[in-house]
């Protein structure tokens, strides 16, 4: 393995007690500040969680080292640390399912392959159903994911009673039924994530250069040569946009108009309580989805505020839907205070499912439209992207997610809802 | 986002009133050609600044609205009814 700059020390339990007896002075960066080199091979647009495992397995798994990482405020200051941190894989349709699955199952090996503790936790992710409609579909959701051979189990209402004796079963309006569980999905310490991909792709030789706001995508005979920046011209054999919910910014600047809204989605955490959830629970009668983090606080949120925007706060209304979504759901949330709440800007897509691909320029490569399930699917984004950064093909399983497929009439809608992203 | 959004019929009212449909686009004429469609269906300026959108004030009027918002601070310039605007085809 190249290094370069200062070598990172693997992290290990004797590290740990060493720091410890040192009175923890010698820890060195995990990552380098490195100046921009005028040319890169691969520059990839975005610091965030996907831009970081992007980089990170272009070095590790494609031999691609030669690589920057252009953030324009700190790694890790947009969506990637402002999630409810579920990962789950429950998707119904064969565009997504295996996708997903892939993403699952590299969280699953995460921690050991980038040695750093990301608190994954497998505790299960349970869909509440509660109607016998809404059973028939969660129940063909099921059926689908375990023609994928993905872990999924019906649970009648007595089981899920067991398991959360607490949920209000006999709400007037929703009873609860049962539910759907997944239980290899759960939980995982996001900021970590992004922390742990950066150090990975950082001793690997990638310069991750933050305050580094790119300006303008710079053209020549129909290829990209380089990006303008706050911190001038930077050149590179191929771009990689990795921006979120500032996609439609960065790919205007290369003449690109996306299938993509910008749209802000609230999360909210509350004070620290004892054990209580053990695992993810979603109401099915709306849309709420709560667990509980290793600190005690329930972490939880909802919908779509429902207007373009780009601004990461959200509305009151919205705070009031999902706490009253809340306690419809668990009545004993009626006290319990809210601690905080944040917006993020979701990249939301005409169909709801994400883009990885090529476009109308040679070396210029797009990843976007992750809607609000791009957390769950970090490391595969990144591998994915990864793989048609280096090969210049679609992963086998993103064969689907192209860009041309919304004129092409083949839309991958999980939820049948059409091209009205604020209602994804 | 603005609590109050003000209606050209019924005054400033509270923005859970209304139902978002999304950018104010012209529709194409039915003839026109694939491109057109295409464009109108599924692609977005998604502008951070000034948005045109059609707005229904569902629990007020019932009128379709086109307002004009700041997608970055929020801020409500202005709105008028779509009628006035020259856009009637603002359908859910």
């Amino acid at each position: 393995m190249k290094r370069h700059g200062t070598n990172p020390i693997r992290y290990s339990a004797l590290s740990i007690l060493f720091n410890g007896l040192r009175g923890n002075q010698a820890w060195t960066p995990a990552w380098r500040q490195p100046e921009p080199k005028p040319h890169y091979d691969v520059i990839i647009v975005g610091g965030g969680g996907h831009g970081l495992a992007t980089a990170y397995y272009l070095a590790k798994e494609f031999g691609i080292t030669n690589v920057a990482v252009l953030e324009k405020s700190y790694i890790g200051s947009g969506n990637v640390g402002r999630n409810t941190t579920i990962i789950r894989s429950n998707y119904l349709l064969p565009g997504n399912n295996p996708f997903y699955e892939l993403s699952l199952k590299l969280w699953e090996g995460l921690e050991q392959d980038f040695n750093f503790n990301a608190m994954v936790s497998q505790r299960g992710v349970l869909n509440l159903f509660h109607s016998d409609g809404q059973r028939d579909a969660y129940t063909r959701r099921g059926n689908a994911m375990r023609l994928h051979g993905v872990d999924a189990d019906l649970l009648d209402r007595e089981a899920v009673r067991k398991r959360l004796p607490f949920l209000d079963f006999d709400n007037a309006r929703f009873p609860i039924y049962g539910g759907l569980l997944q239980k290899r999905g759960g939980t995982v310490r996001h900021d970590a994530v992004a922390w742990g991909y950066a150090r990975g792709a950082d001793m690997r030789g990638v310069d991750i250069i933050q305050n580094c706001e790119v300006t303008g995508i710079r053209r020549e005979n129909g290829i990209v040569t380089g990006v303008e920046t706050t911190r001038g011209f930077i050149g590179c054999g191929k771009l990689g946009l990795s921006a979120a919910g500032n996609s439609s910014r960065v790919a205007e600047m290369a003449g690109l108009k996306l299938p993509i809204e910008s749209h802000v989605l609230q999360a909210f955490v509350s004070e620290g309580l004892k054990p209580f959830i053990d695992c993810v629970v979603t109401f099915g009668a709306g849309h709420f989805y709560i667990s509980q983090s290793d600190k005690g606080g329930l972490v939880f949120g909802g919908d779509l505020d429902g207007y373009n925007s780009y601004a990461q706060r959200g509305n009151l209304a919205t705070v009031e839907h999902v706490a009253e979504e809340g306690k419809a759901l668990i009545p004993s949330l009626s006290r319990v205070r809210m601690l905080r709440s944040w917006g993020g800007i979701m990249d939301m897509s005409m169909d709801g499912s994400p883009i990885i691909d090529r476009t109308h320029l040679d070396n210029l490569y797009l990843n976007a439209g992750w809607c609000y399930g791009g957390f769950k699917a970090t490391p595969a984004s990144g591998f994915c992207f990864a793989h048609l950064l280096a090969k210049g093909t679609s992963h086998d399983t993103t064969r689907q997610m192209r860009l041309d497929r919304f004129e092409r009439g083949y839309l991958i809608d999980e939820n049948g809802q059409g091209a009205q992203p604020n209602v994804h | 986002m603005a609590s109050l959004v003000p209606c050209p019929h019924c005054g400033a009212r509270p923005k859970e009133e209304f139902t978002v449909k999304g950018a104010a686009q012209v529709r194409p004429a039915p003839d026109t050609d694939k491109k057109s469609w295409v464009d109108y269906v599924y692609l977005r300026e998604n502008p951070r600044g000034r948005y045109e959108e059609f707005w229904h004030h569902t629990s007020g009027c019932r009128r379709w609205l086109v307002v004009i918002r700041d997608t970055a601070t929020h801020e409500i310039e202005s709105s008028c009814d779509a009628a006035f605007a020259g856009q009637t085809d603002a359908r859910t």
